[in-house]
């Protein structure tokens, strides 16, 4: 029923009233005196070394993709874990194997040194 | 307002579907032609589960191997994608040209 | 699941009825785990070996399977019989002929053996699983597991652009089409409410067919199509075959589209696949005449080949389009002479290319039958067994399509693909005639043939020559592994 969106459209109109105004009283009331370290990203802590866009080493990407791959197939856990009872000792034998094929995985690319931060 | 229904999932499946088609046909950057390859499939999860309202829970048990094979595959592409680049320096799909009819 | 599935557990023969698979993954799993612990100059030949042994034992498995009762093993996903032990041993012997050509090929090519043994395994794991698949969740897997090892092993010489390019090119639009093929799965199941093709058949034959089956078919034959490279999904077919090593381009056009011609053949003749026949007759022509006129042009051997694997997808699928009885073992046969005499050629470039594969243009074969005359002369059995001369497979292979075509009334498809075959001989000959009647350009020697060429040459040559020469018992066998399947 269209009549259920009439607050819904009540709010967007409010947001697009208040957002200018707000931002505007803002403006006008604080002090402006920018200096520096105070347009630096963050005020405390190391200071940038670099422009935020550079380019990151391709091992960021790699130990990225791997994370992917060895997360997602932790789903297959998931459904072996609701029917964990059931499936019984057959379950956990072949689960077993599963993870035993993810550990051989995992040993490969520790031993070809995806993992060594450069 | 009508109750949703399975058909609207289905729709909404089917734009995926669409839309992932399309910015695989025409995008040039081929990360987002791999992300446009993973919107095809999450349309493809969103029909099983839509589906396994009908005909019970396979098709949920079905999408999770789609998930993962989606994982599996975005890994090895951008892998490819990482060896082509230390040759190419480029990802844009133009220039993907060495080899022509 | 339901609970009643749960207490029937798997039995031993059930286990046998994945056999071949357990043994190549558990060898691929080996050579993993071998390949960062052993020296790297060393490894390449002890992994290849292992690899070698694996494939074999392998073909051994599969020869077991035939001991064993046909049937079905974990809850109705997997079943092998006549028609899936065929394709098996197609497989795992186009593996084992790969591997022995490879053993040259990465010590020229200065490769790293080891991930390439382990993925050629893998591969054929999923070509293994994909011709005895009855489910179509586990066929999406299968031809995941194969597709994604030939995505890698397509860019394996990774310092070579062309190579890299090859493999993205490959897994773009190979990828592209799992995804269509995955929707056409899901559809499916939408429209029967099963993913196993026995019940799909059963609910497609019984009543009317919804509209969403026919496209859901329609998806599945493009996703389908492009791994078999049929027009029009043929693009990628020579950009990619030009690029990936040659030793992997005689795997990846032989094995796996023998394991998806399978997936077809179960797909649209066990699940009664509506509103087939056209879509098969439209492709079939396409794939034919395309793949000839392209391969008309090339100067370069390995887009050659790989324009006329599109032609000769294109032959094979004529089969489709006629009756059940003849077609399916007719395109059965088809497969395994294809399978010989393709993967016998690319043992013989992959060994003639050298050092960075530098010679593929069709004038570096200027003068081979000179320079080296027992390369020149397998290449010669394997291209007149391309074109169907009498006494090679490739004949047989031929007429058994062409007459079970005739048998369905399919005249003008038949009138077609003859007319292809006579394009076809064409740039076939080309080649012979460079090797045999052109002065050579170079004159130093050819390497001479190691033992593992060797050992793939007389293999798949002898291949070629027993289907040319003795064709009765695997057609027979073909013949009875088809009245399975219906």
């Amino acid at each position: 029923m269209p009549q259920n969106y009439v607050p819904i459209f009540l709010f967007i109109a409010l947001i697009g009233v208040l957002l200018p105004v707000t931002l505007l009283a803002a403006k006008l009331v604080r002090p402006d005196n920018p200096s520096k370290a105070k347009l630096m990203p963050y005020e405390c802590g190391i200071d940038p070394i670099d422009s935020a866009r550079g380019r990151y080493t391709v091992r960021y990407y790699i130990v990225a993709i791997l994370f992917v791959v060895f997360d997602v197939e932790t789903i297959f856990l998931f459904p072996w874990a609701v029917k964990f009872k059931a499936l019984g000792a057959f379950g956990l034998l072949e689960m077993l194997i599963f993870l035993l094929i993810l550990v051989v995985g995992y040993i490969w690319i520790w031993k070809k040194g995806a993992l060594e931060w450069v | 307002m009508a109750p949703i229904t399975t058909l609207h999932y289905l729709v909404v499946a089917a734009a995926l579907f669409v839309l992932g088609v399309v910015g695989v046909l025409t995008r040039r950057n081929v990360v987002v032609v791999l992300m446009s390859i993973e919107l095809i499939l999450n349309a493809v999860n969103l029909n099983l589960v839509a589906f396994s309202r009908i005909w019970g829970l396979q098709g949920q048990i079905f999408s999770i191997f789609v998930i993962t094979d989606a994982a599996a595959e975005a890994a090895v592409g951008l892998g490819i994608l990482i060896a082509f680049f230390r040759n190419k320096e480029t990802v844009n799909v133009d220039e993907v040209d060495l080899l022509k009819w | 699941m339901t609970p009643s599935t749960l207490q029937t557990l798997p039995q031993g023969i059930e286990y046998v009825r994945i056999l071949p698979e357990i043994v190549l993954s558990a060898f691929g799993i080996v050579i993993m785990l071998l390949d960062p612990l052993v020296d790297q100059r060393r490894s390449s030949r002890m992994l290849g070996t292992i690899a070698l042994i694996g494939s074999l034992a392998a073909i051994a498995a599969s020869q077991y399977q035939t001991q064993c009762p046909p049937g079905t093993a974990f809850w109705d996903m997997v079943r092998v019989d006549a028609f899936s032990i065929f394709f098996h041993i197609v497989v795992t012997t186009v593996t084992a002929v790969v591997i022995l050509t490879s053993f040259e090929y990465m010590d020229v090519q200065q490769l790293h053996a080891g991930e390439y043994y382990a993925l050629v395994l893998f591969g054929a794991v999923g070509m293994c699983l994909m011709s005895s698949a009855v489910e179509l969740v586990l066929i999406f897997i299968a031809l995941e597991i194969s597709s994604i090892s030939t995505y890698i092993l397509a860019g394996y010489r990774r310092r070579v652009a062309i190579s890299s390019e090859s493999s993205v090119k490959y897994f773009l639009l190979g990828s592209f089409a799992t995804a269509f093929f995955l929707y056409g799965v899901a559809l499916m199941f939408g429209a029967t409410g099963s993913t196993s093709i026995a019940k799909i058949g059963e609910t497609l034959n019984a009543g009317p067919v919804p509209l969403l089956a026919y496209v859901a078919i329609a998806l599945m034959f493009v996703g389908l199509g492009f791994k078999v490279a049929a027009a029009p999904f043929h693009i990628w077919t020579p950009d990619v075959y030009e690029g990936a090593p040659a030793p992997i381009v005689g795997f990846m056009s032989t094995a796996p589209k023998a394991a998806v011609f399978a997936v077809l053949l179960r797909v649209l003749f066990e699940a009664h696949a509506p509103g087939r026949l056209w879509l098969i007759w439209v492709v079939a022509a396409l794939s034919m005449t395309l793949g000839n006129i392209g391969a008309l042009v090339q100067d370069n051997i390995k887009r050659l080949l790989a324009y006329s694997s599109i032609a000769h997808a294109g032959y094979l699928l004529v089969a489709f389009a006629a009756l059940p009885s003849s077609g399916i073992p007719a395109a059965m046969f088809y497969t395994a002479a294809y399978a010989a005499m393709n993967v016998g050629c690319f043992a013989v470039i992959s060994h003639f290319a050298s050092a960075g594969e530098r010679r593929v243009t069709l004038e570096d074969y200027a003068g081979l039958g000179r320079r080296s005359p027992i390369l020149a002369a397998t290449l010669t059995l394997f291209l007149l067994s391309l074109i169907g001369i009498p006494i090679t497979g490739g004949f047989f292979a031929k007429f058994y399509v062409f007459s079970a075509a005739l048998q369905a009334d399919l005249v003008g498809l038949t009138v077609i693909g003859v007319l292809n075959s006579a394009v076809g001989a064409y740039y076939y000959l080309r080649v012979i005639v460079m090797m045999y009647m052109r002065e050579p350009r170079e004159e130093t020697p050819v390497a001479p043939i190691p033992f593992g060429l060797g050992a793939a040459l007389a293999i798949s040559g002898f291949a070629t020559l027993y289907l040319g020469l003795l064709p009765g018992r695997v057609l027979e066998y073909a013949r009875s592994a088809a009245a399975l399947l219906r």
